[in-house]
């Protein structure tokens, strides 16, 4: 337990003048000592500007194993501001510190590669020089019809040396979007991060909102049916994933009819929300269409026919032994290295490391219901395949208790003013892992300072790592079973 | 192999049969106001494009919710390859583009090469809010708003994101596939 930074809880804010304000050595100091005993991981690194040129980086810390959140800060004055950078013993904040630098130029001495996030120009990939060595570059428009990003391979033969990856190509600036927009149209920009995560990003926008607000009740029928949205989303995506993978290696079968499958649980979102992907569900306070009797009714079969179906193509898919042979032993992200690199989610997970925010700091009706996490501990395409189809299965059953025990009340309760010169850390565990939301309030009751990190911030990186060593033609494979999202890291 | 027949004769054909605008849904066909402002392509540009059509998807600067639709329609559901039309690997063998995203300033290089690329005659089709005008992100200072910032744009889709059978109701009457009503 850290006695210097603040001790918070998920989505309940706390008063900006709590935050502990440090000496840079003493702030550096309690992050490189808590995270390097593994006791705790970096959740969010980040800096506002502060009263003309000065800075103020804030770090928020995540105790998974006493499910507890800390934040602390420390300021930088003067032109040129500098701190020992974190990242030569802390690998987990290289991407953070390479942010910070690129935004407000503050700069982390001794980081060993300081390369930009989101700009693009003349940048120097990193090259291995030899006369058998060629040089792959693909993107950023790539073959199928994808996000934008550059990937840079060296290769020898088929073996891939290395692998970079230079993002930013979807960089539309949220950030500062969401600063400026009025509070209507912030709901909209939130949904709009990444567009297979509107619910996640929603519900992370959504619960800070209520979290900052004066008053604000959300009644338990919306939290449940946000649950089920949630799911839902966690659901389409996974099925599509696992048709994705099926069509890359070739099993037809499989790829049909999980397509099939994510149609209709698309299909379903649709029929709850409006909108394929659960646009214009959400709103800070509650949600905003309902589920009838005769609706919830025609959920419960059709979620009925879509487990027997779920069950019997996996049983399909795992065990042909052409899929096995490809999927195993291919892509490994070994447990260290994905603690090494702060993995999150499903990445994570699939790699034997513990890690779901539903289970760590749960918020709405994950307080109450509990879901019990899947983990697996090879690491490989395999793992994170049938992760997938495990948590898929237990996501259905998640969302047929929730519709035999949807509480009857309203479905809304408008939120409050938002309170002054306040702060909330708000984190939901998306689809690919935990979506966190950080937000500051001013003297007038705005919003200040967005800070968003997508679980793709976090987890870009383990491609790379996997890919070493490995054949370029598992390249599509292992990107297909990470499927990170460009959208959410470019922001 | 016996699993999968197995498989195949319980879950049966899902293909959506569209031959005619009626197997379009009300709430998932473009209104009349939008149908208006969309010139049918001419009897040559029709002979050309009319019963293939290879495109290639470039995303500049979306939140990738419209891809998703643009993939949506390569499965057995809406089954797009039965019309003639494919999304192909390169521009060099494509007869048009579809964009979607607002257009950020790092995709503009990327998407004018992409363009120029791809032989005449050629087209573009703009898929979704952001392509149309920058959709939430219009007036960042990081985005061009929209596709036709940076090429000529044939053909707009509105939505977001537009659903499957929005997109193939635009594509499909605007190539005479579908009567127009």
């Amino acid at each position: 337990m850290s006695q210097e930074f603040l001790t918070i809880q998920n989505a309940i804010s706390f008063e900006e003048s709590n935050v502990p304000v440090l000496e840079t050595e003493v702030w550096r100091q309690i992050i490189l000592e808590h995270c390097l005993a593994g006791k705790m991981r970096i959740v969010a690194l980040f800096t506002e500007r502060k009263n003309g040129d000065g800075l103020r980086c804030y770090c928020v810390l995540g105790n998974d194993g006493k499910k507890t959140l800390h934040v602390g800060a420390c300021d930088f004055i003067g032109p040129n501001p500098k701190y020992p950078s974190l990242t030569q013993h802390l690998f987990e904040a290289h991407l953070f510190e390479r942010e910070l630098f690129e935004e407000f130029g503050l700069l982390p001495e001794g980081h060993p590669w300081l390369k930009p996030v989101r700009k693009q120009g003349d940048y120097p990939f990193y090259r291995v020089e030899g006369e058998q060595i060629h040089e792959v570059a693909v993107g950023p428009v790539h073959a199928g019809i994808i996000e934008p990003g550059h990937f840079r391979f060296q290769c020898h033969g088929e073996k891939v040396l290395h692998l970079e990856i230079q993002l930013g190509y979807q960089h539309r600036g949220l950030e500062a979007l969401m600063v400026k927009a009025a509070p209507s149209s912030q709901m909209v920009l939130a949904e709009s991060i990444a567009g297979d995560s509107v619910i996640g990003h929603g519900l992370a926008y959504a619960h800070a909102i209520e979290g900052l607000s004066e008053r604000s009740i959300t009644p338990q029928r919306s939290q449940s049916l946000r649950a089920i949205a949630l799911e839902l989303e966690r659901l389409s995506s996974h099925a599509g994933d696992l048709g994705a993978l099926a069509g890359d290696i070739g099993f037809l079968p499989g790829s049909a009819w999980f397509g099939r499958l994510r149609g209709e649980f698309l299909n379903l979102l649709m029929d709850l929300t409006g909108n394929r992907y659960g646009r214009s569900f959400l709103m800070p306070g509650g949600v905003l269409s309902d589920g009838t009797p005769k609706k919830v009714l025609d959920f419960k079969k059709r979620l009925a026919m879509a487990l027997t179906d779920w069950k019997d193509l996996a049983e399909l898919f795992f065990t042909a032994s052409s899929v096995l042979s490809r999927l195993e032993q291919t892509g490994v992200l070994k447990q260290d290295a994905a603690r090494e690199i702060g993995a999150v989610g499903m990445t994570a997970r699939a790699s034997n490391l513990l890690r779901d925010v539903r289970q760590s700091y749960p918020t709405g009706i994950y307080r109450i219901c509990k879901i019990e996490p899947v983990k697996m501990t090879t690491g490989d395409v395999y793992a994170r395949a049938r992760i997938r189809s495990l948590e898929g299965k237990r996501s259905l059953q998640f969302i047929q208790e929730r519709l035999e025990t949807l509480s009857h009340d309203k479905i809304s309760q408008p939120c409050g003013a938002l309170k002054k010169e306040s702060m909330i850390v708000s984190l939901i565990e998306g689809w690919r892992g935990e979506i966190a939301h950080v937000v500051l309030t001013d003297r007038e009751r705005k919003i200040r300072r967005y800070k968003i990190i997508d679980p793709s911030f976090h987890n870009w990186i383990a491609l790379s790592v996997a890919m070493q060593n490995g054949q370029i033609s598992d390249f599509p494979l292992c990107n297909k079973s990470f499927n990170l999202s460009y959208a959410g890291h470019d922001l | 192999m016996w699993d999968i027949l197995k498989n195949r004769w319980r879950q049966g054909t899902r293909t959506i049969p569209l031959s005619s605008r009626d197997q379009i849904p009300e709430q998932f066909r473009l209104k009349e106001e939008e149908l208006k402002l969309s010139k049918i392509l001419d009897a040559k540009m029709q002979k050309f494009f009319g019963r293939s059509l290879k495109l290639r998807a470039v995303t500049a600067g979306s939140c990738g919710g419209c891809d998703l639709e643009l993939q949506a329609l390569n499965n057995i559901i809406f089954d797009l390859s039965r019309f003639g039309i494919q999304f192909v690997a390169s521009p060099r063998h494509a007869d048009g583009l579809v964009v979607t995203g607002a257009v950020t300033k790092n995709m503009k290089l990327a998407l004018q090469k992409t363009y120029e690329a791809v032989p005449d005659p050629k087209i573009v089709i703009a898929v979704g809010a952001c392509a149309i005008h920058g959709g939430p992100f219009e007036g960042s200072p990081e985005v061009l708003n929209g596709a036709d910032s940076t090429v000529p744009v044939d053909l707009y889709i509105p939505g977001c994101p537009p659903h499957p059978l929005t997109i193939l109701d635009g594509l499909l009457r605007w190539l005479g596939r579908l009567e127009n009503k």
